[in-house]
């Protein structure tokens, strides 16, 4: 059995007694080293940052929801303080796109889930006072911030055709390269060494934390899958961010200091630093969705009042995706013009990747199966994520040919593929987490009434949002386009119109938490009641400044 | 020994792309400047070796027609709904290529039937796991927590499912890198920030330079504008790829600046344009018509707007066409082959296509 059962129920008790003493405003939000209110910092910072990238992808809905080019001119004069060109308005086009990815792979969806949730709930859940190194904790954070300033900034300066970096968040070469004068590129690969640096330290930190301060009897495989789920995460960061800071790098040296690494005219190869990049990016693809999987684990068993089925399965199954997640990157690459056996190895190791992703979708079920399941917010929102991530998986098999891939590569069909596992899937698994411990970070219930109208408002949104663009892919529109044939006007219209949909969802969200925070019911200690079972909600809520001072015993 | 020397040449195959090799003479990235922050389309359009054949000298800009056409070649009226994206389309395109066939035969007949099924299998799990295992009609939660025949159905199933797929998309790649047999039609694509070079090697070396036809009302007087003629907005072009259909095409692309993608999607064809590199690709187009793309890797501003049009002729149809561009077949005798010379050397992209002229003339022999 791996259930796990607190022992620790009444220990909090023990030590209320100077637990509580905070510092002061500035040193505690500004110097912090409380892995609480880390997290918490954390998680605004993502929430604002998800309003910037949100809002951007708002305005590439708004141009794309005709053909022809209707706003982007006026945006690009009133960025530069001029009247721009058509040519910086296409630009400026890439910059959107460019910023919009960034922001919420790099400063929305990893700080929030890995930062916000890994921070607040992983000490908790092991049942440890804090993390390894809070200190180091703390520069994590700041150096995000700064980062994300750094990008912001960049798009202010000069890029090449117009202000911004336009190079997609992927940043090949040679347009990162010779294809883009001016500051604005170093900038943004400025603000990518310091969220990679950031999410280094934060990796470290986790692993010496889930290593060393288990509570007593909480092994490795009595570890709740969230807490797995950091563990793996933390590993592939650990692994793969140094690579993208090597090939970021080498394109700085390149861009100044006469380096040609990637420049084919002095004997580089443009290819390798797709090569860099996507060993990387693989893995990073599955940074940003195994602590949404770990998530979903957790809420599935609270409200099924059952443990999670096949538990070591789970548990061995993310580690698997981890590893073959090393191996497959160059799939995004099936274009470049590689051999056949490159392509057909790239093929097969990809493919592999459906069958632990099936063994956790079809776990979840089973967890559920037999359970006795109350709908509340944060299971529908779980459900959500279940059916949505299958549907980004199985587009996902389609692309791993690469003989299909031929014609589909760089279209919207591998933008409707993303989304659905990112926009559908790791964003769907932040709302399921954030209604699921909101009241044990806050202290105060949300409202279950607007919780699931914002599920639904936002559902029915990003499906009108993206299932039309698999139509697009199909029909040959091609990626990070500000205009397009007449013949996509249709979906591209009815894009925009989801994209519309799911604002309005978003919107209910803000007013649940405001109203939450100012007039919500306090929360109880375990407010999911029987089905939660691990440590967190052994505590108060919100917990104590410092938990655990007596550490709990698992039995 | 040989055996050793064997493997060796395998392992050298596989750890380099076999099919990209490094290109001699590379031209160096052209020097980024504010100056392509000009308005209009500064691509050198004007010098567009159409005009080459008969009145050499007059390729300036004025008796430039408006349609393209040339003395004996007009462009082939695209045809409705063909070659090109269809309004309210969910399907792929019609494929006019038979590995593109065969490869929506596979995604519509195998795959797309098989992710449905997966994805209504789940989805009918989860609605019965609502309707059956609420709270109200299973107060009692049962406490299994493993089922190993299970757990291994889970994971078998899926690997055989995989293994069905994999069967014909091994095929399907297999399938498209058969080379180009040696008396293939070779066509050399150069991607340049904003536009396409099609050089033909095996007919004289001449190229084609390629740009997307404006509207009407965007253009200077006098100036060719966007036609019915020549297709969509947004994919017309002014100088076509010409090719003859039902003949092996191979088709390299490389890239004189940025990385491009050389892309048709109804002839199923996609190939990036590296600087750098020569990547090949086979392609028989099984009709004559027009197939319009877009090039599918960011290159920059007007990444947007440098469409692809192909336009397949038959044979003879096609080698009139290389008469007005002041090539010549290659069985033609090389008595021709000194005139041509100098209006390809007057291109500006000059120095993209010298390397591929060379075997141009072993072949011509």
């Amino acid at each position: 059995m791996t259930t796990i059962a607190a022992t620790g129920a009444d220990l909090h008790a023990h030590d209320h007694h100077d637990a509580d003493h905070k510092p002061g405003f500035f040193a505690r939000w500004f110097m912090s080293t409380n892995h609480k209110d880390i997290g918490t910092l954390y998680l605004i910072f993502a929430i604002f940052a998800g309003i910037v990238g949100g809002a951007i992808s708002g305005l590439m809905r708004m141009e794309l929801a005709e053909p022809g080019i209707q706003y982007l001119q006026s945006w690009a004069s009133m960025m530069a303080g001029k009247d721009a060109s058509m040519d910086e308005a296409y630009h400026m086009w890439n910059v959107l796109i460019t910023a919009h990815g960034l922001i919420m792979v790099f400063f929305m969806v990893m700080p929030a889930i890995i930062g916000g949730f890994g921070n607040w709930f992983v000490p908790l859940m092991i049942g440890a006072p804090d993390m390894a190194f809070p200190r180091m904790n703390n520069i994590s954070f700041w150096l995000t911030v700064v980062a994300f300033i750094m990008l912001l900034g960049s798009s202010f300066v000069p890029g090449g055709t117009g202000l911004g970096a336009g190079t997609g968040w992927t940043v090949y070469a040679p347009l990162s390269t010779s294809g883009s004068v001016g500051p604005a590129v170093d900038m943004a690969i400025f603000s990518l060494h310091l969220a990679g640096a950031a999410s280094i330290l934060g990796a470290i930190n986790f692993i010496t934390t889930i290593f060393n301060m288990r509570a007593p009897g909480m092994t490795l495989h009595k570890m709740p899958l969230f807490v797995w789920s950091v563990l793996v995460t933390a590993f592939l960061l650990l692994l793969a961010l140094p690579v993208l800071a090597a090939a970021i790098t080498m394109l700085l040296v390149d861009r100044n200091f006469g380096g040609a690494f990637f420049d084919a005219s002095a004997g580089g190869d443009p290819v390798l630093y797709q090569h860099l990049f996507w060993f990387f990016g693989h893995p990073e693809v599955y940074i940003m969705i195994l602590p949404g999987f770990g998530i979903i684990s957790q809420i599935v068993a609270t409200f099924s009042r059952k443990p999670v089925f096949g538990y070591l399965g789970m548990a061995y199954a993310m580690v698997a995706i981890g590893v073959v997640g090393f191996v497959v990157w160059a799939h995004h690459m099936f274009t470049t013009g590689m051999s056949v056996d490159m392509k057909m190895y790239f093929t097969a190791a990809t493919m592999v990747i459906a069958v632990p992703t099936g063994i956790k979708i079809f776990s979840w079920i089973a967890t559920m199966w037999g359970g006795s399941v109350s709908f509340k917010t944060p299971m529908v929102w779980a459900m959500g994520f279940i059916f949505m991530f299958t549907v980004g998986g199985v587009t996902g098999v389609v692309l791993a040919n690469g003989g299909l891939d031929d014609n589909l590569h760089d279209t919207y069909y591998v933008v409707a593929h993303f989304h659905y596992v990112l926009s559908l899937g790791a964003v769907f698994s932040l709302f399921a987490g954030f209604y699921y411990w909101f009241g044990k970070m806050s202290g105060r219930h949300l409202n279950e009434f607007l919780g699931h109208l914002h599920f639904w408002v936002f559902f029915i949104g990003v499906n009108v949002l993206f299932f039309p663009m698999h139509f697009l892919g199909n029909s040959g529109m091609p990626r990070r386009y500000p205009d397009y044939p007449e013949a996509f006007a249709y979906w591209n219209g009815v894009a925009s119109t989801g994209y519309a949909i799911m604002a309005v969802g978003v919107l209910i969200f803000f007013i649940n938490v405001f109203w939450s925070l100012a007039a919500g019911r306090r929360a109880e200690e375990n407010y999911w009641g029987e089905g939660a079972t691990t440590l967190e909600w052994t505590l108060s809520s919100p917990p104590p400044y410092h938990q655990f001072e007596t550490l709990p015993v698992i039995k | 020994m040989n055996m050793l020397k064997k493997i060796l040449i395998v392992l050298a195959a596989m750890t380099m792309p076999s099919l990209a090799m490094a290109q001699t003479a590379n031209p160096a990235p052209a020097p980024v400047t504010k100056e392509i922050a000009a308005p209009v389309v500064a691509t050198p359009a004007a010098a567009v070796p159409e005009t080459a054949a008969p009145a050499a000298s007059a390729e300036a800009a004025a008796p430039k027609s408006m349609d393209g056409s040339l003395p004996g070649y007009t462009p082939m009226k695209p045809t409705e709904g063909i070659g090109m994206p269809k309004p309210k389309e969910i399907d792929f395109q019609e494929q006019f290529s038979e590995n593109g066939q065969y490869a929506k035969w596979i995604n519509n007949s195998i795959l797309l039937p098989i992710i449905t099924v997966i994805s209504l299998f789940v989805l009918g799990l989860l609605l019965w796991v609502i309707i059956r295992f609420n709270r109200r009609a299973n107060p009692v939660p049962s406490k299994t927590t493993h089922n190993t025949f299970i757990e291994i159905v889970w994971t078998l199933v899926p690997v055989l499912i995989l293994l069905g797929i994999a069967y014909p998309s091994l095929d399907l790649l297999a399938k498209q890198f058969k080379p180009a047999p040696a008396d293939a039609v070779t066509i050399k694509v150069t991607g340049y920030q904003w536009y396409w070079g099609y050089s033909y090697p095996d007919h004289g070396g001449f190229e084609v330079v390629s740009n997307m036809l404006k509207e009407k009302g965007d253009v200077a007087p006098g100036e060719r504008f966007r036609t019915e003629n020549d297709g969509p907005g947004q994919l017309a072009v002014d100088n076509r790829m010409v090719v003859p259909a039902g003949v092996p095409l191979r088709i390299q692309t490389t890239a004189a600046d940025v990385i491009h993608a050389f892309a048709v999607p109804s002839l199923w064809f996609k190939l990036d344009a590296v600087p750098g590199r020569l990547n090949e690709k086979s392609l028989t187009i099984t009709k004559p018509g027009v197939y319009f793309g877009q090039c599918s890797e960011l290159c920059g501003a007007r990444h947007g707007f440098m469409p692809i049009a192909v336009e397949a002729l038959p044979p003879e149809k096609f080698a009139a066409w290389v008469k007005a561009q002041g090539g010549q077949m290659p069985g033609e005798a090389a008595a021709a082959a000194a005139s041509p010379a100098p209006a390809v050397a007057a291109t500006p992209a000059a120095a993209a296509t010298t390397p591929s002229a060379a075997p141009a003339a072993a072949v011509t022999k």
